[in-house]
C-alpha cells in the first residue's frame, strides 16, 4: 500500500517519523546526562565510613 | 562438609569473602543509589539519607541475596521500598519531599549547565511520579522493562504504557513550554534539546 502512495505524501510522513524519532532521543540524552550527573558526583566520604562501620559490627559478632 | 547438615537455627554461616564480594559491588552502585533516590526526593541531602538507608538494608539483607544476579535492581527496589514506605509514614513528611523535589528538580547548580537540562528538569517535576519513575529507570537508568517492573513491583506492560505515556507527556510540556520559566516562549525547551541533540550526534 505504503507503494501506491503519492511520492510527496510519504516524504512528509517520513520526515514527521524521523523528527518524532529525533525527539526521542534528544530527549533519551538528555535524561541520562542528568542522572549521570549524579552517578559522576563524588560518593561523600559518609557512605564508606557507614559500611566501613556495619562491617567491622558483623565481623565482631560473627 | 556439604551434606553434613545439622539442624540450626542459623543460616549457614557467611564466609568473609562473601562478604567482601558483596561490599565491593554494593560500593560500586552507591552513585547509582544516589543518582535514583535524587529523582525520588529532590532534596540533595534528603536523597542521601535516603540512599544511605537503602545502602544499610541491602547490606543487612546481603545473606539473602544471591552472588551473580542483578544486584543493581536489587537495591534500587529496596531503596525504592524504603522511599515508599517513609513515605507512608508521614503524609506531610512525603508533601515537604514533593515540594522539595519540584524546587531541586528544577535548581540548577551548574551555571554553565546547558538550559536544556534545566527544563527537562522542570518537566520531569510536572509528570506523575510513577509515569517520572518509570520513565527514569528505563531511559536513564538504563533498566530493561523487565527489570524496572520488578523494582516497582507491577506488570511489565504497566511500565511500558507509564513510559510511554511519560515521553508523550514531556513533548507536549517541552514542545508548548507549558512549564513555567520567565520569557521562555513556545517550543524554546524542544528546539533547545533538539539542537543540543544534534550537536552531540555529530560529536559521535
Amino acid at each position: 500500500m505504503i507503494e501506491q502512495r503519492p511520492s510527496e505524501e510519504r516524504r512528509r510522513s517520513s520526515a514527521a517519523m524521523d523528527e518524532a524519532r529525533l525527539r526521542q532521543q534528544a530527549i533519551g540524552v538528555r535524561l541520562r546526562q542528568m542522572f549521570d550527573e549524579v552517578v559522576n558526583e563524588q560518593v561523600p566520604e559518609e557512605f564508606l565510613e557507614i559500611l566501613r562501620r556495619a562491617d567491622s559490627r558483623s565481623s565482631e559478632n560473627g | 562438609m556439604v551434606g553434613d547438615e545439622k539442624p540450626s537455627t542459623m543460616a549457614a554461616p557467611r564466609q568473609p569473602a562473601d562478604d567482601n564480594a558483596f561490599k565491593r559491588e554494593l560500593v560500586q552502585l552507591i552513585p547509582h543509589l544516589r543518582a535514583f533516590a535524587r529523582t525520588l526526593c529532590g532534596d540533595p541531602a534528603a536523597a542521601d539519607d535516603l540512599a544511605q538507608d537503602a545502602m544499610m538494608k541491602a547490606w543487612d539483607a546481603r545473606a539473602s541475596f544471591q552472588m551473580g544476579t542483578n544486584m543493581k535492581a536489587w537495591t534500587f527496589m529496596i531503596l525504592r521500598n524504603q522511599f515508599y514506605s517513609e513515605k507512608r509514614r508521614s503524609w506531610r513528611q512525603s508533601q515537604l519531599d514533593q515540594e522539595a523535589a519540584e524546587r531541586t528538580l528544577v535548581a540548577v547548580d551548574d551555571p554553565e549547565a546547558p538550559v536544556a537540562l534545566d527544563e527537562l528538569r522542570q518537566g520531569l517535576a510536572m509528570l506523575p511520579p510513577e509515569q517520572r519513575e518509570a520513565l527514569i529507570l528505563v531511559g536513564a537508568g538504563g533498566f530493561a522493562y523487565e527489570e524496572a517492573a520488578e523494582i516497582c513491583g507491577c506488570a511489565v506492560g504497566t511500565v511500558k504504557s507509564r513510559v510511554s505515556r511519560a515521553r508523550r507527556a514531556l513533548h507536549v510540556i517541552l514542545d508548548e513550554g507549558a512549564y513555567d520559566r520567565d520569557g521562555a516562549s513556545a517550543g524554546d525547551a524542544m528546539r533547545s534539546i533538539l539542537a543540543d541533540a544534534e550537536r552531540l550526534s555529530t560529536v559521535r
